[in-house]
């Protein structure tokens, strides 16, 4: 039966929307447009405009008039919403509603694949943006359901899969027509991620900055093949171009440093996405504002953490916790700070809680306009198509909710979800409350009956009775336990008379006799008193401060620049001066303004700095602290790109190693390749941004690297070019050659093809960029001079360079520098001859030498590992420490700014407890352009403070769930130690 | 200043070089006195100008210079200014396991299984390892060289840096059973895509349990006619005696007083390896006279909202509530790293505690907690003459420059494969001038 009323709806549909030019053989050929108005109704024809007691006339789906005073004709069928409102139903502008993600065919090789699947496509499979989601878009009748049940209308979906994922469409939830009606736009916008292709293993890019390079790199060719110099066929670049006109969605997965990276991609290429924001935008609230950007944010609000047990608790850390808490005020910080921003369920687990998350977000400050808006015409707007869906402007599709109230009170039902003229209930408008007590009479019986809702109770006399009741239709249906045997029934069933307030039906007993029965109502329900109701809407919830950056020992305020006198300080100039007792330094806007004795500085802060010993910032010549991923291993030569790209300005170390007296450091591509990527030189500002962290005039930096890590000795699945230090030198002979004839060509004035990598290795023979190798070997060192010696151009420091002292003659002659380890060795067979003395021997060679760190843990101890070259090789106290301030500021081209104690260079100084390389020492204050970021005491004040926050919001949480909110188990935030080794890491 | 920096490198070359690499000294038959140097004797005590004698491998004289002029015979080695102390011991170590982390071929550091209290490092233990002898310079002159790997990881012995081979080296044979504790909680496996909530381990319990009757039945084996020979079984049987220590390695709270009551069920001697969170329950670690041997202080806090400094005091939070605690080495490059193991305690002592007591932290408190405390960890009379020479602080690395080595009383060569190297380099360099 159920089927056969399937197939009839199924059949209805396509004859009330039997296409016009279309052939018919199941009937006469019949049109209807019968045109309904909705009257006395109070309709948001927008979020801002409202009509009350107004009209609303549609016909063939769409509305055709909206108004207070809209003349009905003749022959219209008019339903009465009297008391109801009528809005323009939502829009869902990121999903994969009825898209399933492709199954790619399985491959059982174990090798790493380098090469792309495909001809005639991009080189790189995960650039999909050919694919149209049309093609294989099926509709999702039942997830429609779940969305015309929260109150969508339209959905804009697309095929989520790889990198660029090509064009999506805009759906109308017309669950009873077809694709022919319902389908408003089949090239709805175009998509990106960062995440690849389930259709391919090709492993380039793994890294965030691989991705990144990744699209400047298609955004690019884009331009270059439309010009059409290109002999090859390439679908992708075509593809690209056609969508160029479409909105840009990008999904950065939940993550809002990506969003702000990507931002800028799209700026370089004079693109703007839009962006699947976080939840979290209200922590980089002033740069994602600056990104003039529609964010697309979604309401998945995380639940409290169980912090029953407190060894478990003890695992969550405050950042968490903080969402937790901080989540639900997103929305209103976005709106407070004019973001344009819609709302997605996407990444919600359940539809059910959308209406509440809403709601949540509007207790913490969100306008109810401003959610109407987030969820109607900003959509809309996003999806060119402001004039069809979003509002109920005439002529718009007839996409809206008829609800009992205002629609985000949580009172107010949806009744009614109508789409291009189609009804949907959602809750019978029609319904009636029975809710009462009634007299329930039968058999020379007389029960209680008290109904509530969709529950009832009956009663005997003052015994409650086993029963069960339904309510459906008007249909009253009740089945009664017998007293004496629980496994015998009585069954009553019966008609509502609404106007008696009564009911009556036929009764059955256990033994199957029928009668009949009646139940008269003597008592409405009473009203529950709504006293509840603004208790609730009072209550202005308890947000924690954000911080910057949003964790544990973030600033609430950021540090501000001051004027500091050092008074009778040991003063360490790491200049010719040496090493300056009981003396007195002045910073001064930032800057270093005086050293001598007796200073006095108007408004200047003192510190008595007796016993004390001042010194300018270590800086880290390498390190990968501070970074989001480290390693693209997908070619062997990535020059294309840039450690900016994945500057993580949250990443705890950049607070310890401010706590160990670093105030600058060089961030680095890992070494997975002959030729890395770029660096990222920058000071640790804690709280700042991650651009505002980066040198100004930043000097150019390339990682390059050699030995065991580029020939992937350790990786039983590479196949890789290359596999030996022979093929090593003649990767850089390959990529020099072309970078030469690359620039040659760039330089006649001839159209060329724009090449990311190209352009970074011609500034390298242009003596523009400098490299910064990572090395271990004699011959392999030896090898790189001579590659750049015949490039014409200079190494400019060896890292690790742990055989330095093997050819330290040479390095003096070509001219570079070496920055080591202290004292590792032994970690893998390269090293085997690395010695303690290394620093020391290079040294005396006259090479300019420092101690670098490549560890998060070290990085925070340099004063020691700079002391150590005393004990192994006997070098002088001021030599060593130059090692790890002038030094590394030399060989980052940074000696004119930072690295020493110098009247006019950067305010970067570092006072400590004692002598700087004494293991008793600590850094007692930390200062980078004259802002105090790190202080023992400021230290101790905010440990307080994360203790007193952490026990806070653990009551809080403890208090949600005693009052029966959900919980979810405590996480644990892994942090990955980033390496030179580490690859295939993307930490958030 | 540069003369003098040649002259005392040819001095070096020189000498230095008459002292095969890598041979073991012969025993000691001339009597020592090293008198004038500020002697740290590991027990907490410092005696300024002092006079320090010892013959046939054994300690005969501790005292102040005033004390006993007459007496002084022997080589005299006159050390005013210098610093004297007794070799440094590294508890949980696996030096001579493994020589390459990197190299598979080199390492013999954790066997295959679950239970094996029958495994014993001291077979495997390379006693002519290039990082060992890299030890020396430091004043590392000991260790514990210890299983790794398992559920029960295998038995230790403590060994001495000076020896031609495994036998010799040995100091204590089979001091102790290790054992990794299980952890009370589990983390989901993120990087295969699983939740990385905490949870309770659902098989915590169950696996004390197993361990309990793992134990239960090697007793009940031992109390039997012992056929057939059951290898794992017997190896326990110094535990259940008390000839053995049971060191078992576990950071949490929970684990530790889990850890505790598994011991005292059995009247096992326990020792706490790890102990990160020792220092929450330091009243259960005194009443049941419980030892830790902590990690390297040079560590990354556990989670973003730890104090910077939390792996630099720990030291500070267990020795000032009364626990012996002793610093080990296990962990990313343990190996060659185990030389900075003055560098850790030193770094321990800035946070907090007082260098002597710092200093028993791989001296004293680390020989009493081995069970060796009858023959070293201390500058004492009738103990092994196993002490050196610092130019300096040796906990700090100024001051951590060894002029003279002694293990059991014979004078031992401080080259190593690294001096060597850096030797012939800066030969190199000098012929080119």
């Amino acid at each position: 039966m159920k089927k056969i009323l399937l197939v009839f709806l199924f059949f209805s549909a396509i004859m009330m929307h039997s296409q016009e030019y279309f052939p018919t053989n199941a009937g006469i050929k019949t049109t209807k447009n019968t045109t309904v108005a909705f009257t006395n109704a109070t309709i948001y024809v927008t979020p801002s405009q409202l009509i009350k007691k107004g009209t609303l006339l549609v016909k063939n789906g769409k509305v055709i008039e909206v108004g207070r005073r809209v003349k009905i004709p003749n022959g219209v069928k008019t339903i009465d919403l009297s008391g109801k409102s009528i809005y323009p139903s939502f829009i869902e502008v990121y999903s994969n509603f009825g898209v399933k993600r492709p199954t790619p065919t399985p491959n059982r090789s174990r090798l790493t694949q380098y090469e792309s699947n495909r001809k005639g496509y991009y080189w790189n499979d995960h650039i999909r943006p050919e694919t149209n989601a049309f093609v294989s878009f099926n509709y999702d009748t039942k997830k429609a359901m779940a969305l015309l049940k929260a109150g969508f209308g339209v959905v804009n979906t697309h095929q989520a899969d790889g990198i660029a994922r090509g064009t999506g469409v805009l759906v109308a939830l017309n669950s009873n027509s077809t694709d022919a009606y319902r389908i408003i736009d089949t090239k709805s916008g175009q998509y990106f991620s960062l995440n690849k292709s389930s259709m391919s293993r090709q492993v380039y890019p793994n890294s965030f900055m691989g991705k990144t390079a990744l699209l400047r790199q298609v955004f690019i060719d884009a331009d270059w093949y439309s010009k059409g110099t290109t002999t090859n066929k390439d679908i992708s670049l075509e593809a690209i171009n056609a969508n160029k006109g479409l909105s840009q969605i990008f999904d950065t997965g939940g993550n809002n440093l990506n969003a702000i990276r990507m931002d800028k991609v799209g700026d370089e290429n004079g693109i703007q996405f839009s962006f699947v924001g976080s939840g979290h935008e209200y922590e980089n609230i002033q740069e994602i504002k600056s990104m003039n950007a529609t964010m697309i944010v979604p309401v998945n609000f995380r639940k409290a953490y169980d912090v029953s047990n407190p060894y478990l608790a003890n695992q969550l850390e405050l950042n968490d916790m903080r969402r937790w808490n901080q989540e639900p005020s997103n929305l209103a910080v976005l709106a407070k700070n004019n973001v344009n921003f819609t709302i997605t369920t996407h990444s919600l687990k359940s539809l059910a809680g959308f209406q509440k998350n809403i709601q949540k977000a509007i207790r913490y400050g969100l306008s109810e306009t401003k959610a109407l808006e987030a969820l109607t015409t900003i959509p809309a707007k996003l999806l060119g198509k402001s004039s069809k869906i979003g509002s109920l402007q005439k002529g718009s599709y007839a996409n809206f909710l008829i609800t009992s109230g205002p629609i985000f009170e949580t009172s107010t039902k949806i009744y009614e979800n109508w789409v291009q003229g189609t009804k949907h209930v959602i809750n019978d408008m029609h319904a009636i409350d029975v809710s009462g007590t009634y007299k329930l009479s039968y058999n020379n019986q007389s029960l209680d009956l008290t109904i509530s809702g969709k529950r009832a109770t009956l009663k005997k006399g003052d015994k409650k009775l086993k029963a069960k009741y339904s309510f459906k239709d008007n249909w009253v249906q009740i089945t009664l336990n017998n007293q004496n045997d629980g496994s015998k029934f009585t069954r009553f069933v019966g008609l509502l008379n609404s106007k008696m307030n009564a009911f009556s039906g036929k009764v059955i007993d256990k033994a199957g006799n029928e009668s009949t029965w009646t139940a008269i109502k003597t008592n409405d329900a009473k009203k529950k008193a709504s006293k509840k109701k603004k208790k609730t809407k009072s209550a202005t919830p308890f947000v924690v401060p954000v911080s910057y950056p949003n964790v544990g020992y973030g600033f609430t305020s950021a540090p501000k620049q001051q004027d500091i006198l050092f008074k009778n300080a040991t003063v360490w100039t790491s200049e010719r001066e040496g090493v300056l007792k009981n003396t007195d330094v002045l910073l001064k806007d930032g800057k270093i303004a005086k050293i001598g004795k007796n200073l006095r500085a108007r408004g200047a802060k003192v510190i008595d700095a007796t016993g004390k010993h001042l010194t300018a910032g270590i800086i880290d010549e390498h390190t990968h602290i501070a970074l989001s991923s480290s390693n693209e291993v997908g070619h062997n030569s990535v020059a294309e790109v840039t450690m900016e790209d994945a500057i993580n300005p949250a990443d705890m170390n950049i607070y310890r190693n401010l706590a160990g007296g670093v105030t600058s450091a060089q961030l680095l591509h890992g070494s997975a390749n002959p030729i890395g990527g770029r660096s990222a030189i920058i000071k640790l500002k804690w709280g700042e941004t991650a651009d505002n962290m980066v040198y100004t005039n930043t000097p150019k930096f390339i990682k390059f690297a050699l030995g065991e890590n580029v020939k992937q000795s350790r990786s039983t699945t590479s196949t890789r070019f290359p596999q030996t230090r022979m093929g090593v030198e003649q990767v850089y002979m390959d990529y020099f050659q072309r970078a030469k004839e690359y620039d040659a060509k760039k330089k006649s004035g001839k159209p060329y093809r724009k090449d990311l990598e190209m352009e970074v290795l011609a500034e390298i023979l242009n003596k523009e960029r400098f490299i910064t190798c990572h090395s271990y070997v004699q011959s392999e060192i030896n090898m790189l001079m001579k590659v750049a010696e015949r490039f014409n151009f200079n190494i400019n420091t060896f890292t690790h360079i742990l055989e330095g002292y093997k050819v330290a003659d040479k390095m003096k002659k070509h001219g570079v520098g070496g920055s080591t380890f202290s004292d590792w060795w032994a970690y893998k067979y390269e090293v085997n001859d690395a010695i303690p003395f290394n620093a020391a021997i290079m040294h005396n060679q006259g090479i300019t030498v420092a101690i670098n760190s490549d560890d998060r843990e070290m990085s925070r101890r340099l004063n020691q590992e700079a002391a150590k070259t005393i004990k192994y090789g006997g070098m002088t106290e001021e030599a060593a420490w130059n090692m790890v301030t002038i030094n590394p500021a030399k060989l980052l081209h940074l000696d004119d700014r930072v690295g020493s104690i110098k009247v006019g260079k950067d305010a970067d100084v570092v006072l400590w407890t004692g002598h700087p390389m004494s293991i008793y020492t600590k850094a007692e204050t930390t200062i980078i352009e004259g802002k105090v970021y790190f202080d023992l005491s400021q230290d101790l004040a905010k440990r307080k403070a994360i203790k007193e926050e952490r026990s806070t919001l653990m009551n809080m949480m403890l208090n949600e769930k005693n009052n029966g909110g959900k919980v979810q188990a405590p996480k644990k935030n892994v942090k990955r130690v980033l390496h030179c080794d580490t690859v295939n890491t993307e930490l958030n | 200043m540069k003369k003098q920096l040649i002259y005392g490198l040819l001095f070096f070359l020189v000498i230095g070089n008459s002292f095969a690499q890598q041979t073991p000294a012969p025993k000691q038959t001339k009597v020592y006195t090293i008198k004038g140097a500020t002697a740290h004797l590991g027990n907490g005590e410092v005696i300024e100008n002092s006079v320090i004698m010892f013959a046939n491998g054994k300690i005969t004289f501790v005292g102040h210079a005033n004390m006993n002029t007459a007496m002084q015979q022997g080589i005299i080695i006159n050390a005013t200014g210098k610093h004297v102390y007794p070799g440094f011991i590294a508890a949980n170590s696996t030096l001579g396991l493994g020589e390459v982390d990197a190299v598979k071929a080199s390492l013999d550091v954790q066997e295959v299984g679950s239970m094996n209290p029958h495994i014993r490092s001291i077979i495997a233990y390379n006693a002519e390892s290039k990082v060992v002898e890299s030890m020396r310079p430091n004043g590392v002159f000991m260790g514990q060289i210890t299983p790794r790997g398992g559920r029960i990881s295998g038995t230790s012995t403590i060994v001495q840096f000076d020896a031609w081979n495994w036998e010799d080296a040995t100091i204590k044979v089979d001091d102790g059973i290790h054992m990794n504790w299980p952890g009370s909680i589990t983390y989901g496996r993120w990087w295969l895509g699983e939740d990385p909530s905490a949870k309770i381990n659902p098989n915590y319990v169950k696996t004390i349990r197993s361990l309990e009757e793992y134990i239960a039945n090697a007793k009940t084996y031992l109390n039997g006619n012992k056929t057939p020979k059951n290898l794992e079984f017997e190896a326990i049987e110094e535990l259940l005696n008390g000839r053995k220590k049971l060191f078992v390695h576990t950071h949490g709270e929970r684990e530790i007083i889990d850890a505790i009551n598994f011991a005292n069920k059995f009247n096992f001697k326990l020792v706490i390896v790890g102990g990160d969170e020792a220092y929450k329950i330091t009243d259960v670690l005194v009443k049941n006279n419980v030892p830790v041997i902590l990690q390297r202080a040079h560590r990354i806090p556990n989670g973003d909202d730890s104090d910077y400094d939390f792996s630099y005091k720990l030291a500070k939070l267990l020795i000032d509530k009364g626990v012996t605690v002793a610093v080990g080495m296990n962990g990313q490059m343990e190996r060659m790293n185990t030389r900075n193991l003055p560098f850790y305690v030193g770094t321990y002592a800035a946070h907090g505690i007082d260098k002597e007591e710092a200093l028993k932290m791989i001296t004293s408190n680390s020989a009493k907690i081995l069970g060796i405390d009858d023959k070293v960890g201390t500058i004492a009379v009738g103990k092994d003459a196993t002490l050196f020479i610092s130019e300096g602080d040796a906990l700090d690395m100024r001051g951590n420059i060894i002029s003279d080595a002694f293990i059991q009383g014979r004078k031992i060569s401080l080259e190593t494969h690294q001096t060597k190297l850096w030797k012939r380099y800066a030969t190199k360099y000098k012929h080119q001038k």
